[in-house]
């Protein structure tokens, strides 16, 4: 076995990284550092390369173009037994001749560790299912097969853990649990976590950093605030969480803020968050931070008038609004349950307002419905 | 009246044909297995004298075609999984879009009689063939060599004859492994040999048992390719079943029968136990 690569550690580098088949290309120049012991996501739909370039990392898969780095050794083309890298694969891929017991010290056995017991048996209590050792995968129901494949993996202590779509199977309640659990495993373990998945809360909820890969290529990375706060395209604005994307055009600037008219209404909005190429833009503005008053109450910051209430969900915790402005969009807002005053109703004239700061700036020539219309991913696609 | 359940019903053709085409022949094998001539009688005529000495004869005189199908059905097993393996891998993982293409071709051989493949092969393997006289020229071989009765064109025969029967259970076991697991295996520090010994080949026990009793089973009885590409030192068991039925001597017949089948049984019954094919998934 190649020592030199698998004692390798540090952060892993993708340097313009493009994987094609055929016309097909299904990662296009990509680029990326992923710092040492951080929990990182690849996010987005299916067929967005994010599985690819998880293979490549992997070793499954080799690039058409492009360098892989871990540390400072070049593993581009490093077999996947040699590289230091464990996955917990999407359908977990557990062996299903061996106990558990075996399944966890498969890869301790096969670097010639002959005392395994102490290793495995404390990852067992790890993931809490010590009584399973002597199990075969095929009497484990799912979410203990996905804890079994967790700890085949970080059993032999890698430089870093891939995650393909590693709760995809399971139920929505197990899946919030496990999301925890996992990012509690890594705090304890101490890997570098890569996860690659299409559920955007499952990636804001574990991940410290967040790249949303869209065609092959990374739109946008950042912590999950940076990300839903202040998106710089279309696709990342509307694929994590909702957006209101209004038509417009910067007309002028005031200290640090930029000025917009939307439709003959001026708004401003804070420079640092105008990623606009000309003076067309769209501006953008996450339902929840819209507030809704009728039209004679004064408001302060940004407003806008002349809406009329078209729509009205009341889903407990809150109220989701469909206003119709002027112009003919339709606005989203959602407004919290907390205040007692009762909910608007369809047709109540209203305007909406809210704070500058929460408005940020998208190129004007984006495709505003980009990242909308996403499919549910189906388990057995790329 | 009691009233008969539907499965019983449907078992009743099943049961009524074995018990004409199975349970009676055996009863009636064991009936003649320990019968003599009459004494005076005609050829072919025999009464039950209980004289189990039949089987201790039977067997002395035959003890070495015995040994010969048991060594000859073994190495055509072993040929037909070697070269099996690879075909039913390939099959199962890199044929793509060729596979049913493919998998027709493994059973294409079907659509000819048993026989006249074999009388095929000795074409092949004989004087006249294509592979003797270019061997020859060669200098590979010595004028006076055949090919024909060897005990090698009778292995080789029959592993060929056989040999859809060990692909087809081996493809189906093999067509079975999640790739992924063997990508896991490989993810797990084990390389491509490694893989294969600690996850492929476990996972595909069950067509490996499979393929070899049902090409092992037919070839220990088998007489047609020790008749056709053997000579008279490359004889099994069924020849001499087959030459003594024809004398008729229906009782020496039927002992050897019967030991013939006690003993794959037991090997069959020792193998299975040894191959633990039920822990396998």
């Amino acid at each position: 076995m190649a020592d030199s690569a698998n004692s390798a550690r540090g952060d892993l580098k993708l340097a313009s990284v493009t994987k094609s088949y055929g016309d097909f290309t299904a990662v296009d120049d990509l680029s990326l550092t992923i710092p040492e012991g951080s929990f990182f996501a690849l996010l987005g739909p299916s067929g967005c390369g994010k599985t690819t370039t998880l293979r490549m990392v992997a070793g499954l898969e080799e690039p058409t173009v492009g360098t892989i780095h871990l540390g400072s050794t070049d593993i581009t083309f490093t077999k996947p037994y040699q590289r230091p890298i464990n996955t917990v694969f999407q359908n977990y891929a557990l062996f299903p001749h061996l106990t558990i017991f075996e399944n966890i010290a498969f890869g301790l056995r096969r670097r010639g560790i002959k005392d395994v017991d102490e290793s495995v048996n404390k990852v067992l209590d790890l993931v809490e299912l010590p009584h399973l050792a002597q199990r075969k995968p095929t009497q484990l129901s799912g979410g203990q097969q996905q804890r079994i494949a967790l700890a085949r993996a970080i059993v032999n202590r890698p430089a870093l853990l891939l995650l393909d779509e590693p709760l995809g199977a399971l139920d929505l309640k197990l899946r919030r649990q496990m999301q925890i659990e996992l990012k509690w495993i890594q705090k304890e373990v101490g890997l570098t976590f890569v996860h690659v998945t299409h559920d955007q809360e499952e990636a804001m909820t574990m991940a410290d950093t967040i790249a949303v890969m869209n065609e092959g290529k990374i739109e946008q990375m950042g912590s999950p605030a940076e990300l839903y706060d202040n998106p710089k395209t279309a696709f990342v604005a509307n694929f994590l969480g909702q957006s209101n994307l209004i038509k417009g055009t910067l007309v002028g600037t005031d200290g640090d803020s930029l000025v917009a008219d939307l439709f003959g209404q001026k708004i401003s909005l804070p420079r640092s968050r105008s990623h606009a190429a000309d003076s067309s833009i769209y501006a953008g503005i996450r339902p929840e931070k819209f507030r809704i008053s009728l039209l004679q109450t004064s408001t302060s910051g940004n407003l806008l008038s002349g809406g009329k209430i078209e729509d009205v969900s009341y889903i407990g915790v809150s109220t989701q609004y469909q206003v119709m402005m002027p112009w003919g969009q339709e606005l989203m807002v959602f407004e919290q349950n907390d205040d007692g005053v009762a909910p608007f109703r369809i047709g109540d004239p209203v305007n909406i307002s809210w704070e500058p700061i929460f408005t940020f700036a998208l190129r004007g020539d984006e495709d505003a419905d980009a990242g909308t219309e996403v499919v549910p991913e189906d388990l057995d696609e790329e | 009246m009691k009233k008969i359940s539907t499965p019983y019903l449907l078992l009743l053709p099943g049961f009524a044909f074995l018990f004409t085409f199975f349970v009676f022949p055996i009863l009636s094998l064991a009936q003649v297995s320990t019968a003599t001539p009459i004494s005076g009688g005609d050829v072919g005529e025999f009464e039950q004298t209980l004289r189990f000495r039949n089987y201790l004869e039977a067997f002395l005189e035959s003890r070495e075609h015995f040994g010969r199908s048991l060594v000859y059905a073994l190495l055509a097993t072993f040929i037909a999984l070697m070269i099996s393996y690879p075909l039913a891998y390939a099959l199962a993982f890199k044929s793509g879009k060729y596979k049913n293409v493919l998998l027709v071709l493994v059973v294409a051989p079907f659509f000819t009689s048993f026989l006249l493949r074999t009388v095929a092969w000795k074409q092949i393997l004989g004087e006249e063939g294509f592979v003797v006289p270019p061997l020859r020229t060669l200098g590979l071989i010595s004028e006076s060599t055949t090919l024909t009765s060897t005990a090698g064109a009778v292995i080789i025969g029959m592993a060929y004859n056989f040999l859809p029967f060990m692909t087809l259970p081996l493809y189906a076991s093999i067509d079975r492994i999640d790739p992924r697991t063997l990508e896991a295996s490989g993810d797990l520090y084990a390389n491509g040999f490694t893989t294969f010994r600690k996850v492929t080949l476990p996972l595909s026990m069950p067509g490996v048992v499979a393929g070899t009793l049902l090409t092992f089973i037919p070839a220990a009885g088998d007489y047609v390719n020790a008749e056709l590409l053997g000579g008279p030192n490359n004889t099994m068991i069924g020849n001499v079943i087959q030459s003594r039925f024809l004398i008729p001597d229906y009782p020496t017949t039927s002992a050897l029968s019967f030991m013939l089948m006690a003993a794959i049984l037991i090997i069959v019954i020792v193998y299975i136990r040894k191959a633990g094919t039920d822990e396998v998934v």
